[in-house]
């Protein structure tokens, strides 16, 4: 049987652009249809923008890569229209086990909060994500949204104009040449839109190489994430298992830096290594298995005049913490609006410089988590070493060395403190919804209050008056009237009010907080709403 | 609670501290010595919880006067 992954799914079809005597020019163009510029495509054809996706490939991610999908992510795609088959093929787990030498040392819950549509993360083998992303794309394109999808369409050159960009695609019938009033460029982390502007960058590269393995197998190991330090069967290096959906487990060992790779990813050195974990009974298939070494980097800008950079394009950090596609679909989550609205002249172009001031602070604070992770996992002196093995022998006898062992912490979105789109805090409430976060969840009878936030600017009010709608400056802004009464779990109240007694809250189409007042204060609102959009 | 890193003289029979210290580590090879100092460090960097004060016994420790 084919794998999803061996699949053509958007084979290479010729194009009247390709006939056409000049360069044709789009709207916007998206280089690259892995998760990232996916995202980015389904987000503005379904707000009516024309994009066209190119990809040199025409298939989804060779192999799983990403397993680990948080919280977040699952709510951006479903305001895509894609975040329901993900968690219905996803795995959910909750119960974490650590390891250290031969011996289970503790193991937690990671109790998620209630209250929220989405679980803490699930597990989901990327290519399964790209389907049901391509999948969207398709049913965009059935009810005429303005998407195209290019297979086997490579971009080999690129110019930048002030108000365009040109360039020039290869594809198995020779190149053409286009024209775009924006790109995003999405091309992965080794990104030829980055060389070719010569943009390049340098980083923290970590010595070390990973050997990931995902078999198939009919193991009754529960539905845990377990991981190792080193283990028996892994000497002085790490270990992870974690379950996928369809009996697939992703193996995930650590070999060190000197090692042979292509030797080390043949079947007949795998299947030792595996069997030295598993146990020598177990039966198993290989799926996947590919060698890793990872760097932690970003650009120093990711915005190049009419050039987006997004996704591992324009940040990379280690796996550990699962981190890459997570914080790559909050790119997007927030440069889309603000692209739309810069073309609708609704907001000046600089109101996309806020995307490189939000987005490298979230670049920012996932390189510092994944790079503290890479240290505890991999420690790169004997000090180092020694202190993290005091804190897993400590972990093993009291709880309070616990939070000290960083196998990876889990992806949360960013809190855009700072931002130059926030309005001051004028509401004493809860620190986890001040101006910059992305707003929690919570639930509303039989719903959730997050899918009503989608796509537009909101004025959330929880037991205080404003008008319907508000216009500002070329933006239109809807009220949502809520009361705490709303949510009996009081849920609302707790994330949004604390001891206020009333709230409004300026919510941006990203479902992030712009301001927050205990009362409507029209002239106070609407400066916000001018801040939020670049205007003042 | 104060921020004050104590700089000052706070063990109550020092000499028997200090002898209890070493007694800990008497027959420990050096590899076994550097990992109990570790897990000392740790039991007591808890103890002290405050965040501030652990900074002002980190530069202490590293012979740093204070910033
Ligand atoms: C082993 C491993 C485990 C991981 N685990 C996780 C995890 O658990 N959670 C998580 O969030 N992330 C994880 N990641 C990271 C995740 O896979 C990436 O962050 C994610 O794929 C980035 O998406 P992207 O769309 O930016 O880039 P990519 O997925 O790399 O897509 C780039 C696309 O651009 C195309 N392209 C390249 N050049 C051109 C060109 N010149 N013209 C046209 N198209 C081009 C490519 O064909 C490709 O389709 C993991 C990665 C690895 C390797």
């Amino acid at each position: 049987m084919n794998k999803i992954f061996e699949v053509p799914m958007y084979p290479y079809e010729r194009h009247a652009d390709q006939d056409a005597s000049t360069p044709v020019r789009h709207k916007v163009i998206v280089v690259g249809a892995g998760p990232i510029g996916l995202g980015a495509a389904i987000d503005l054809a379904q707000q009516g923008i024309e994009v066209v996706v190119l990809d040199d490939n025409d298939k989804v991610s060779f192999g799983s890569r990403a397993i680990c999908f948080a919280k977040r992510p699952l709510e951006i795609l479903d305001r895509l229209g894609c975040g329901q088959p993900m968690v219905d093929k996803g795995v959910q787990w909750n119960v974490g086990k650590v390891f250290f030498d031969d011996r289970e040392v503790y193991n937690f819950d990671l109790l998620p909060e209630d209250g929220h549509k989405r679980p803490a993360f699930i597990n989901l083998q990327q290519y399964y994500f790209e389907e049901y992303m391509v999948n969207r794309v398709f049913e965009l394109q059935a009810q005429g949204a303005p998407i195209e999808i290019r297979g086997r369409n490579k971009v080999s050159a690129v110019g930048t104009h002030p108000d365009h960009v040109t360039i020039e695609v290869d594809t198995p019938e020779g190149s053409y040449n286009l024209e775009a009033d924006w790109i995003i460029a999405c091309d992965g982390a080794g990104s030829p839109m980055r060389s070719m502007l010569g943009k390049d960058f340098v980083g923290r590269v970590f010595e070390d190489n990973f050997l990931i393995a995902d078999v198939i197998m009919e193991a009754d190991f529960p539905t845990e994430r377990w991981f190792w330090f080193d283990p028996p069967f892994n000497k002085g290096q790490s270990a992870l298992l974690h379950k996928q959906p369809d009996g697939v487990w992703r193996i995930d060992l650590q070999l060190g830096w000197d090692i042979d790779k292509e030797r080390e990813k043949r079947p007949e050195n795998v299947i030792p290594r595996l069997k030295a974990m598993l146990g020598d009974d177990v039966e198993f298939e290989l799926e996947w298995v590919s060698i890793y070494t990872f760097q932690c980097r970003r650009m120093e800008q990711f915005r190049h005049g009419r050039v987006l950079f997004a996704g591992d394009a324009a940040h990379q950090v280690s796996p550990f913490g699962a981190r890459g596609a997570n914080s790559g679909l909050q790119d997007t989550d927030n440069l889309c609006w603000k692209l739309k609205l810069v073309m609708e002249g609704k907001a000046p172009e600089s109101l996309l410089d806020s995307y490189d001031v939000e987005r490298i602070h979230g670049a920012d604070e996932n390189i510092l988590n994944s790079s503290r992770s890479t240290d505890f996992i991999t420690p790169k002196s004997e000090i180092s070493r020694t202190l993290r093995d005091a804190v897993l022998d400590l972990s093993e006898h009291y709880e309070f060395a616990r939070p000290l062992v960083n196998s990876g912490r889990l992806s949360v979105p960013c809190t855009y403190d700072g931002s130059p789109l926030n309005s001051a805090d004028a509401l004493n409430g809860p620190a986890r919804s001040r101006p910059g976060s992305a707003c929690p969840d919570a639930p509303l009878g039989d719903g959730f209050l997050l899918p009503k936030l989608a796509d537009k600017f909101t004025l959330l009010t929880i037991d205080a008056d404003a008008p319907d709608v508000l216009e500002e400056s070329g933006i239109t802004v809807e009220r949502l009237a809520l009361s705490v009464t709303d949510d009996k779990t009081l849920a609302l109240k707790e994330r949004y009010l604390g001891d206020a007694p009333s709230g409004v809250y300026l919510i941006r189409p990203d479902q992030h907080v712009a301001a927050r007042r205990p009362n409507f204060d029209e002239n106070q609102f609407r400066a916000a709403i001018r801040r939020a959009t670049g205007q003042e | 609670m104060s921020d004050q890193l104590t700089l000052t003289p706070n063990i109550d029979g020092a000499d028997d501290f200090y002898a209890e210290l070493l007694a800990v580590h008497e027959g420990l090879s050096k590899e076994d010595s550097d990992a109990l100092n570790a897990r000392l460090i740790l039991v007591l960097a808890n103890q002290i919880g405050n965040r501030a004060i652990l900074t002002q016994a980190l530069a202490a420790a590293a012979l740093k006067p204070e910033v």
